[in-house]
């Protein structure tokens, strides 16, 4: 396995554009997202049902399919260009370098073939592995992943499987040949609180264990919370906030952040009730002019409808797509919090 | 699984003999004539026909006649096991021709259901990847043809072509395998293309239909994600799922073929069971009529046990009870 270069970070994704031309118009799934991940750090990814989070990560996965997608930007994994790889050579960094696993484990894994199996078909495709070295190393996995009986295990089919532990296997399918990069697409929304948590602290301990790379999508900020080190908040195709995980929970600079916060129960902070965020996500065909969010936000003003604002770093990395100056968004944040706390 | 298939083989004898007794009764209950009529000649006397119901055991009452034919299909006749008596209309024993014409019926339908197998499930697997494609569009215009054409139609029109004008085959009628293997083949090729034709288009279309579904399964997404080449991802994770609901109705398929290739047997001239099931019930011949009946209905349901079976150990979803 070729080693990362000096000076290059796992996963860099820059100005990355997925259009899909549909007979309604171009629907803009993803339209200029950029973003990095080193191994070793988790990048919490946030948005709500179509912002893109998902085909975000499918498009570095190269599971979106080019004939009906408009592609553009560049990724870069371990310094490689790959946003115009040859199927081959994408289908070659798939479950060896990079893992993948869903939202629904009770659909992901395939009801007609044995667990062990399904794990040892990655090993088969990516090595020269014998199928005894090959089913070896899916029990290794199943193991790794704190498959109870793994032996036992491997030899059963999905349906066997409790939620839980389909999504263990999931993730021992992802890992089974230590990929540098992971990503997690909504991996606990299908799951019981209880397992969720499980599920979070297993992905955290193997990203310790193997040094690598986590992206976890999730449409909840509380899931991501505990496990990231970077946060990203996406909206309507676009990073709205991108940040170390304190700079985004400690110190929001977009509105629409606030908004997801003040949406989630916190216990550092007494609130009387949630607020929601009001308002639709926008369509992705005609996408309001300006700041995409701006219909929705509360503290709009005419400069927001003016031109799309750019990602702008407000210092030590920590970047937002809001045009407010800071120190006003601090007053207003303020304020917010002060009418969250008075039960407003 | 050993006890299942005990459980259903028993389950196939009652829903034989309820379609016995079945057509049995409809035999009786549909003014259709009376045998012995026909039986007593052309020009028969009271006594005659009296007589020819006393041969014929039609005489006695219906619960008597159904336990005769009962115990004589259990216990064998002179003709052998089964028994099947005789053809109230060609006083022939039914059993041997029974045993010819099932070989006929059988060379047809197991050869064109082969084909239509081989072409309908690859043309379906084509058109579903190539989907919205030339190709597909193309392919699914072939199978809306075949199923809208009447077979009738297309079996004389090739009968036509292939036979009188190109003289590329012998005809019409059955060669046994064991006489001529080379005549039998070139006797049937024919009639297992036109079968073959309309279900394979309507088997492409199912396959079709299911392929569109798998594909965009959940699973699927896991197998591109796994880094497997398009090949494996459609033989090894798309064709089975797709392939498992199409047993279930292949075996009703075949068993209904067993008494249901008559327009086929009737253009090609051949002597299979479809065609006697016809010439039986347009005679009143009651003999004939219940051999067949139950021929067809232990077919169906042991192939569709067969498929059951075949069904758990493809799916293990499935589970037999």
């Amino acid at each position: 396995m070729s080693s990362p270069r000096e000076g290059h970070k796992l996963l860099e994704v820059r100005d990355l554009r997925v259009h899909f031309p549909t007979e309604d118009g171009v629907v803009k799934a993803v339209d200029g997202s950029s973003f990095a991940l080193d191994r070793g750090e988790t990048l919490g990814v946030v948005g709500e049902s179509g912002s893109g989070k998902s085909i975000t990560f499918l498009t570095v996965m190269g599971l979106i399919n080019r004939s009906s997608a408009r592609i553009s930007g560049s990724v870069l994994f371990e310094g490689e260009e790959i946003i115009d790889a040859s199927a081959a050579r994408l289908r070659d960094i798939r479950g060896k370098r990079i893992g993948m696993i869903f939202q629904d484990p009770m659909t992901s894994l395939h009801p007609m073939h044995r667990v062990g199996d399904q794990i040892a078909e990655v090993v088969l495709t990516h090595t020269g592995a014998s199928k005894k070295e090959a089913a070896r190393l899916a029990v290794e996995s199943l193991a790794e992943v704190g498959m109870p009986s793994p032996e036992t295990r491997a030899r059963q089919y999905p349906h066997e499987f409790s939620g839980g532990m389909r999504q263990r296997a999931m993730i021992a399918m992802a890992l089974v040949l230590k990929p540098s990069l992971l990503i997690a697409d909504e991996p606990t929304t299908a799951l019981d609180v209880t397992i969720q948590a499980q599920i979070l602290e297993l992905i955290d301990e193997l990203k310790e264990k193997f040094n690598i790379g986590v992206v976890l999508v999730s449409h909840s900020l509380a899931t991501i919370a505990d496990v990231s080190q970077d946060v990203m908040v996406m909206y309507a195709g676009r990073p709205a906030e991108l940040g170390a995980r304190d700079q985004v929970f400690q110190d929001a600079q977009h509105p629409y952040t606030w908004g997801l916060l003040e949406s989630v129960p916190r216990p550092d902070v007494r609130v009387e009730r949630l607020i929601p965020i009001d308002g639709q996500p926008p369509s992705l065909i005609t996408l309001p002019p300006g700041c995409a969010f701006s219909p929705r936000c509360r503290h709009v003003r005419p400069e927001c409808t003016a031109a799309v604002p750019e990602l702008r770093d407000r210092g030590s990395g920590h970047l937002d797509a809001c045009i407010i100056e800071p120190d006003e968004k601090t007053r207003l944040r303020e304020e917010r919090l002060a009418a969250l706390e008075a039960g407003a | 699984m050993g006890r299942y298939i005990i459980r259903r083989l028993l389950w196939t004898v009652f829903i034989v003999l309820l379609a016995s007794i079945l057509t049995f009764l409809i035999f009786f209950v549909l003014p259709a004539g009376d045998p012995a009529l026909r039986f007593a000649g052309k020009q028969p006397t009271e006594e005659l026909i009296a007589q020819a119901r006393v041969n014929l055991g039609l005489d006695k009452s219906l619960p008597q006649q159904y336990w005769l034919f009962l115990s004589r299909l259990i216990g064998g006749d002179e003709y052998g096991w089964p028994g099947l008596g005789y053809s109230f209309h060609t006083r022939d024993a039914v059993l041997p021709e029974l045993i010819d014409r099932s070989r006929v019926t059988g060379s047809i339908i197991v050869g064109g259901a082969l084909m239509w197998m081989v072409i309908g499930v690859p043309v379906g697997v084509i058109s579903a990847l190539k989907r919205k494609t030339f190709w597909d569009r193309g392919l699914m215009g072939i199978c809306l043809f075949f199923i809208s054409a009447p077979v009738f139609w297309l079996a004389l029109l090739s009968l036509l072509i292939f036979w009188k004008h190109l003289g590329w085959l012998p005809g019409t009628g059955y060669v046994p395998f064991a006489q001529n293997p080379g005549q039998w083949f070139a006797h049937l090729i024919l009639p297992w293309c036109i079968l073959a034709l309309l279900y394979a288009a309507i088997y492409a279309r199912l396959v079709r239909a299911n392929m569109i579904d798998v594909v965009s399964e959940d699973y699927i997404r896991t197998a591109w994600a796994k880094g497997l080449s398009p090949r494996k991802v459609v033989m090894h994770h798309e064709l089975r799922p797709a392939l498992a609901p199409i047993i279930a109705l292949f075996a009703i398929d075949l068993g209904a073929l067993v008494g249901g290739t008559i327009v086929t047997e009737t253009v090609f001239n051949m002597q299979g069971l479809g065609n006697w099931l016809l010439i039986a019930a347009n005679n009143n011949d009651l003999p004939v009529t219940m051999a067949v009946t139950v021929v067809v209905a232990a077919a169906v349901c042991i192939l569709t046990l067969i498929a059951d079976v075949l069904l758990a150990i493809i799916d293990p979803r499935v589970r037999l009870q």
